[in-house]
């Protein structure tokens, strides 16, 4: 069911917000990860904003939905969701990648409340998830799991494993998104190490996959409603992104994966971002 | 002072190595821009694979390039090429010894704002502890060079650990490194001072300093942490009051513990360590880090002082 007009308009927003602080926290800390921050934070915007079950003031209530960043290099896009939804001061952004900070390189489970997994190893956050929609359903919540991978990141071989535990223990309270944005650090992900077809491999694994436009915030929403409703298997959404996204000169550039943008690039950046109209 | 990072002159080294011998094959994980892969990648493409971000395959393919013959080094972050990837270096290269080189960058705090996720300071106690696995820490650009191209000539695992940021040059073309030997950089007669990588350079300049106060330090490099170089810590422990190791590593397991066992099994001498002390790292700036966490040139002068004392 399509949003509203206002709701999407607010989602729209917020995802620019969120953007934003992606930008300026990396350029703030001259490290990070912009490229695959920008790509996820239209998935992040419909999860934390629309859909999720969850309480900053009541972070460990059992009953609460949880998300795993398993590529945890796009901790900007997790923190900005996390700020922006009350988790912890917007100030502290700018603490991003500093010594005493809370807010480490890669999220950090035991430092700041609402990060559910500490990840950035690459690979582990499925399993991770697993584990936490099979604890669900031992224990009879109906809370449900969100885990986000990379393109690059299905590349581990853990991550079959997980595809495979996921499907062979039922677990239909489990969703995943695949921020297919084409890009890893060495290059294309089509020429680096290629995991394609991704949505083949999912089904044979078992799984229920939809593939959407991850820009598209009711495409978003659609795909997450289908995927509640889908019994007895795990779902994969393949998200179709942009790396960089928001950000022209950094839109589908391998050199964006990494790299802080100085501080003309950074007034580029905002400039752009704040021109962006949110009914278009 | 001249600054190079080891990764730097490691990825020299290779595309060096590679016109030399044919028989070397480079494998990455998705980061040759950051290990510096990516020169031998541009110069020898037909020797060069990226496994994409798959490192427990990486060293699988590795070890069976091995079996036919081939010198592979392996190349991603410490953590990655360590620690993910333990039971596939102990059973697939190490226990059939195999002539896999595993060149790792990025070892340590000084990895920097990616923060402890990244950071591995496990490392080295992890493969000090598998059989067979030779473990090479150089300290700076010469000496990574020079490591790299006898790495390449000993026959079975070796496990090379270089870092992130630029670090001084300590050594020029007359040195001589040659695996399991350390050697003294200065002379000293009062405490030994036994450094690797990182570590060394606030070593050298803590003697210096030391000495202004009548103290004599004598400073070992030791970039071969296995085999470890026992008489050159015997003869220390037999000279000096006492040893001061320096890490860039958890204090459980690398170079403090190694000189620590031979000093117990041969001249019980007090060995104080500098170290990671059993913790996770963190987000910062390297030297920040280095700081917070105990690695300074100062940290190095309290031990000294604690042992004269
Ligand atoms: C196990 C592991 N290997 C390597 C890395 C280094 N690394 C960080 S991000 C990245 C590329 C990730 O690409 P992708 O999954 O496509 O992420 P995105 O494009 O969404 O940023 C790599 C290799 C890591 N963090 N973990
Ligand atoms: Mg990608």
């Amino acid at each position: 069911m399509a949003f509203d007009e206002q709701t999407l308009a607010s989602l729209k927003e917020t995802a620019n917000t969120i953007r934003k602080d992606i930008v300026k926290m990396v350029a703030e800390a001259s490290s990070g990860h912009p490229g695959g921050s920008l790509s996820a934070a239209d998935i992040l915007t419909v999860l934390y904003f629309n859909e999720m079950n969850i309480d900053p003031n009541n972070p460990q209530d059992p009953n609460r939905d949880r998300f795993v960043l398993s590529k945890g290099h796009a901790s900007p896009v997790l923190y900005g969701a996390l700020a922006e939804k009350g988790f912890f001061p917007k100030e502290e952004l700018m603490t991003f990648r500093k010594i005493n900070s809370r807010l480490q390189g890669h999220p950090s489970k035991k430092s700041l409340p609402g990060v559910e997994m500490s990840t950035g190893s690459l690979g582990q956050g499925l399993s991770v998830a697993n584990g936490m929609a099979l604890a669900g359903k031992l224990d009879n919540r109906d809370y449900r799991v969100y885990v986000l991978l990379g393109d690059g990141e299905i590349q581990e071989g853990m991550i079959w494993e997980a595809a495979m535990s996921a499907a062979h223990y039922k677990l239909d309270n489990l969703t995943a998104f695949l921020d297919y944005n084409h890009l890893q650090i060495d290059g294309r992900v089509e020429d680096v190490m290629n995991p394609a077809p991704v949505d083949e491999k999912f089904r044979a694994f078992g799984w229920h996959v939809i593939i959407i436009d991850g820009h598209d915030m009711n495409q978003i929403s659609d795909a997450i409603q289908e995927a509640k409703s889908i019994k007895g298997k795990p779902t994969m959404i393949i998200a179709n992104t942009i790396k960089g996204k928001g950000v022209s000169f950094m839109e589908n550039q391998v050199g964006w994966h990494g790299t802080a943008p100085n501080a003309e690039q950074l007034a580029q950046a905002l400039e752009e971002l704040n021109g962006v109209k949110q009914n278009d | 002072m001249t600054k190079i990072a080891t990764r730097d002159a490691y990825g020299k080294a290779l595309v060096e190595l590679g016109e030399k011998n044919p028989n070397v094959i480079v494998l990455d994980a998705d980061l040759s821009k950051s290990t510096k892969t990516a020169d031998f990648a541009k110069t020898y493409p037909d020797r060069f694979f990226d496994m994409g971000i798959s490192e427990a395959n990486m060293i699988g393919t590795a070890a069976g390039l091995a079996t036919a013959g081939k010198i592979p080094f392996v190349s991603t972050f410490a953590l990655f090429g360590t620690l993910r990837v333990g039971d596939q270096i102990r059973n697939s290269i190490c226990y059939p010894n195999l002539n896999v080189k595993i060149a790792v960058t990025h070892s340590g705090l000084t990895l920097g704002e990616d923060g402890a996720s990244h950071q591995a300071v496990e490392d080295i106690s992890m493969m000090r502890a598998i059989p067979n696995m030779t473990v090479i820490v150089p300290a700076d650009a010469e000496e990574t060079r020079q490591v790299i191209h006898a790495a390449a000539e000993y026959d079975g695992p070796v496990y090379i650990r270089l870092g992130r940021p630029a670090v001084p040059v300590v050594f020029d073309k007359n040195y001589k490194f040659e695996i399991g030997k350390g050697v003294v950089v200065n002379e000293g007669a009062d405490v030994t001072v036994i450094a690797m990588g990182v570590m060394l350079s606030p070593a050298i300049e803590a003697a210096k300093e030391l000495e202004k106060e009548g103290i004599s330090v004598r400073v070992i490099n030791m970039p071969t942490i296995k085999p470890i170089d026992k008489d050159i810590i015997i003869k220390a422990a037999q000279e000096t009051k006492g040893i001061v190791t320096a890490e860039e590593h958890n204090i459980y397991g690398g170079l403090g513990s190694a000189v620590a066992e031979v000093v117990t099994e041969s001249v019980p001498t007090v060995v104080k360590r500098v170290g990671v002390e059993d913790t996770f790292g963190e987000s910062g700036k390297p030297n920040e880090l280095l700081e917070k966490y105990g690695l300074t040139k100062e940290h190095i002068i309290e031990k000294v002082k604690e042992i004269i004392k």
